[in-house]
């Protein structure tokens, strides 16, 4: 079936069976590779993906289910030029990333976290975290990156 | 140049940000499953839902006949046709005989012997397809009674004809007969029974490979998610497909993270090389998550006794040590050095204690085989250590800083009683720095206020000491290794001055593509843009040993350092020559060779370009180019230690315990990048603490089944499980490689489960439990203070 998506600014349609995930529409079928799967229970959020606005694991749901959907994946986030987000500047100036295989998708909800929650504390932005697994960093530069991405992106 | 002289020079101890994050941040990394080869099928496994059971027939004809498949491959496919996977460690028992090393094939022969071991490979032309087809595959099982612990695996039924006992080896280190001597007078002994509890590494790239042929040139390609590429391909190549090296390519890259599991040599990864020879294409396999919990090799699962002999003041004696290691179902690639090699010799820790006896015995059960993770054999010897250690002083009525300093090692190089000779530590200053920066002194206090709240309170400590950097080759070699421990460094510098740098060293979170850059630019006076760093690839790197044991920087680095030495030595003297001078006269720093005593100098570039384009050169007595390869063998370990001080707080109703404050002060010798460091410290702690508060493999006793298969039922750490950590560092450079570094990678997983367990036995005990094993999960604490209560 075609599924007529809007992925990073640009039209873009998919032939998928009509199981296929959107995870794989995007990784398989349009050769984003920057999102990840690193589960198949819904768990670990490498495949972290901003739909219409929020922050959704893409491995838990259908490429079908998103027709006419606004989809931004970390290849969206830096400007055309290559200048990158707020955020992805964060992670690098805090060392929040190591292997950066969850760092795709930790990225992702660090942007929909700080667009809806602009004013969380460290606490709250460790609870919000609780969606993304990373087995590298020990989380506390994470924390730092998106505290400093949050105050970043406030001032933009 | 020498370590002093290296630590002093710019831009070392600069936390420099990464080289590779860029692409990481921008979804552009490159790791296997995001790799596409033209005309590629797909492979899936088909894998025994038994722990045991005999094969009496597979029937893949059906599966053959679906839609886009391509050829099921079974046992029979491959009998005779290329070995077993090889153990690259022979561990001698005490009575002189080998260990047991049963058959380890790449695909079941007529049984299976843990739940997801490799009985089929269905490869097709789409993932769907081989899916589809892998259900369609009809093997019929004779299930057998299965065993899955140490401590029931010498009555039960035999895995392998090779072990009739399920026994693989017992092996010994000490002098039994001098230590028994020791402990029959002691005026105090402290004893501790403890299980050190099985873990699954998840990585969070889970493992694929791609297997590539070219019928033209009959060369392979394999691309895989692994540490070491180049000890991938010689146990392929040498040991199980009878292939000659130079026609098969090993490439690594990116990898999201290993932490041990990919050091390994897997079915999985020789039978896509060897079928896609037999189908003369690529075949691309990426393990689900569920598929790594099942099959990635585990690690930890030691049962334990051990014994302390003190005098009436708390100094160590002596020190008895008895543990069961659990192989799993075969020995994966380095299993049998981990609790032996690895672990046993780490036994005296900080401590003098004259004498030490540690006896291990291995057995096979039906579980995924257990190898190396995070730390190896480090991990489980300062658990029991550290753990031992602290009761001894409660036992004493000492405090558990007040133990570990009447027994620390004060004076250097120490022999140990267990083999290693530690070259330098101030393991005071550790512990001193940590007490301050723990704020020990105000521990009543919150002690006092967490009981106002209805909370337990409880500190916890572990003075740890790890041993990197895994040689010399000559004697790990007599020690049973298989494998030299040498690494490779290579600096192609360009005619222009900017530099590649080729190391064996392989980099998946560690951050080799900036700190490695660190060093030679700082070597060189040249900018760190200027280096770039390639690795994980044995067509581009010369042969070298990988990442695994923290040794990248203090050998891997050691090697570029050596390989530098000759960079420098050789444009000295095309420097000599440009400027008319001797080369002895010829200074070097600051990216610039200058005429001792003169103001002549030249740059960098001016003499890389001079060594390719020579026509002002000293062709006759110098070859062109610059160009310089090392291998680097280093004399001894590194030593990297510390002290952990961990506070915990525990709701009694619940038993739900909260890691409160944990500091870690480290001694890594020099350091270059500090931010890279912490980030590793940061990591391993979690990773450790992960182990004590969260983590825990299980099988269920009597089916063999894994009971913890998916990120549901296995408690990964999350952000909310941790306080900000508290680090610093004491630096006694390393006294025997060129940089004075010691390895900081798993130093945190190391020290750090005991600190917590000490604060959780400290917490309770006013309730009186004395015994405890992790994790702490809010159901175990309760039922401990349950329990004790009773």
């Amino acid at each position: 079936m075609q599924v007529q998506l809007k992925v990073n600014g640009q039209s873009a349609t998919v032939d998928v069976a009509p199981n296929t995930l959107l995870v794989h529409a995007l990784r398989e079928h349009l050769k984003l590779t920057g999102t990840h799967v690193g589960c198949d229970t819904a768990q670990c959020g490498a495949c972290t993906v901003i739909v219409n606005g929020r922050a959704i694991k893409s491995c838990n749901t259908l490429a079908a289910q998103h027709t006419g959907a606004e989809v931004t994946t970390i290849e969206g986030l830096a400007q055309a030029d290559g200048t990158m987000h707020p955020m992805q500047a964060a992670f690098k100036e805090c060392h929040g990333l190591q292997c950066g295989f969850c760092t795709t998708g930790m990225v992702m909800s660090a942007v929909d976290l700080c667009k809806h929650h602009p004013k969380a504390g460290e606490a709250e932005i460790r609870e919000l975290l609780e969606g993304n697994i990373c087995r590298c960093t020990g989380y506390q530069n994470i924390v730092k990156a998106v505290q400093q991405g949050q105050a970043a992106m406030a001032s933009a | 140049m020498g370590a002093a002289d290296f630590a002093n020079l710019p831009h070392i101890g600069e936390s420099v940000r990464r080289k590779e994050d860029y692409r990481f941040l921008t979804g552009a990394g490159n790791y296997t499953d995001d790799i596409h080869m033209a005309h590629e099928r797909y492979a899936v496994f088909v894998r025994s839902p038994h722990a045991h059971a005999a094969i009496k027939g597979i029937s893949v004809a059906t599966a053959e006949a679906m839609p886009g498949v391509s050829k099921v491959f079974t046992g029979k496919d491959v009998e005779g046709k290329m070995g077993g996977l090889p153990c690259g460690w022979l561990i001698t028992s005490t009575d002189g005989s080998p260990m047991k090393e049963p058959p380890h094939p790449i695909l079941a022969q007529g049984k299976v012997r843990y739940v997801g071991d490799h009985v089929a490979m269905v490869v097709a032309d789409t993932i769907e397809h081989a899916k589809n087809a892998a259900e369609a595959v009809e093997v019929d099982y004779d299930v057998l009674p299965a065993v899955v612990s140490v401590s029931d695996a010498g009555k039960a039924i035999a895995l392998h004809e090779a072990a009739p006992d399920n026994h693989c080896y017992k092996w010994a280190i000490g002098d039994k007969a001098a230590v028994d001597a020791v402990f029959a007078k002691a005026a105090h002994v402290t004893k501790l029974d403890l299980t050190n509890n099985r873990l699954i590494p998840n990585a969070m790239e889970p493992r694929a490979a791609i297997g590539s042929y070219n019928r033209a040139s009959d060369e392979y390609t394999l691309y895989v998610a692994n540490q070491n590429p180049h000890v991938e391909r010689l146990l392929m190549t040498a040991f199980v497909l009878g292939l000659p090296e130079h026609k098969v390519r090993v490439i690594a890259p990116d990898v999201g993270g290993g932490f041990g599991s990919k050091i390994f040599l897997y079915a999985e990864d020789v039978a896509l090389t060897w079928a896609a020879k037999q189908l003369n294409c690529s075949i691309k396999w990426t393990a689900e998550r569920s598929e790594s919990f099942l099959s990635d090799a585990h690690g930890r699962d030691h049962v334990s006794r051990a014994e302390m002999a003190m005098d009436k003041d708390g100094k160590f004696l002596a020190m008895r040590v008895h543990t069961d290691a659990n192989m799993g179902a075969y020995l994966s690639t380095f299993s049998t050095a981990v609790p032996t090699i690895l672990y046993a010799t780490l036994l005296a820790g900080q401590y003098t204690c004259p004498q030490i006896y540690v006896e291990v015995d291995a057995w096979f059960t039906n579980t995924a085989p257990v190898d190396a993770y995070r730390g190896a054999g480090r991990p489980e010897a300062t658990y029991l250590l550290e753990r031992l250690v602290s009761r001894c002083g409660w036992e004493l009525g000492l405090g558990q800083d007040e133990i570990r300093k009447r027994n620390f090692i004060t004076s250097f190089p120490y022999q140990t009683p267990v083999a290693l000779q530690y070259d330098v530590g101030d393991y005071h200053a550790c512990m001193n720095k940590a007490q301050a920066l723990a704020d020990v002194a105000g521990f009543a206090a919150r002690k006092a206020a967490s009981k106002a709240k209805g909370l337990l309170r409880g500190q916890g400590y572990s003075s740890y000491i790890e041993a990197c950097g895994i040689a010399p080759s000559n004697i790990a070699g007599a020690l049973g290794a298989r494998a030299g421990l040498f690494e490779c460094g290579e600096i192609r510098v360009h005619p222009t001055g900017s530099v590649t740098v080729f190391t064996g060293s392989h980099s998946h979170g560690q951050g080799h593509e900036t700190t490695f850059a660190q060093v030679v630019a700082a070597r060189l006076g040249i900018p760190v843009e200027n280096v770039d760093v390639v690795h994980g690839d044995t067509g581009r790197v010369p042969f070298g040993m990988g990442t695994y044991g923290s040794r990248s920087i203090s050998v891997g680095g050691a090697a570029i350092m050596k390989a530098l030495d000759k960079i420098e030595t050789k444009a000295k003297k095309i420097a000599a020559h440009l400027m008319e001078a001797s080369d002895a006269d010829i200074e070097f720093s600051g990216g610039e060779f200058k005429v001792k005593g003169t103001d002549k100098k030249v740059a960098f570039a001016q003499v890389s370009l001079a060594a390719y384009v020579p026509h002002n050169y000293p062709l006759d007595k110098l070859e062109p180019g610059l160009n310089e390869t090392a291998f680097y063998d280093p004399t001894n370990f590194t030593f990297p230690a510390g002290t952990y001080i961990c506070e915990v707080e525990i709701d009694p109703a619940t038993g739900t315990t909260r890691v409160d404050r944990f500091t870690a002060v480290d001694d890594f010798g020099t350091i270059i990048n500090p931010m890279i460091v912490e980030g590793q410290v940061h990591g391993g702690l979690v990773q450790g603490i992960g182990q004590a508060l969260l983590e825990n493999c299980v099988y269920d006793k009597e089916t063999g089944q894994l009971l913890t298969g998916s990120f549901m039922d296995y408690a990964m750490p999350r952000a909310d499980d941790f306080p900000q950590f508290k680090l610093d560092t004491v630096c006694t450079p390393c006294s025997h490689n060129p940089l004075g570094t010691k390895g900081c990678g798993e130093a945190g997983a190391i020290g750090s489960p005991p600190a917590v367990i000490n604060a959780v036995l400290d917490a309770l005990a006013p309730l009186g439990v004395k015994e405890f094993d992790m994790p702490a999960s809010p159901s175990r604490v309760w039922e401990a203070i349950v329990k004790a209560k009773a």
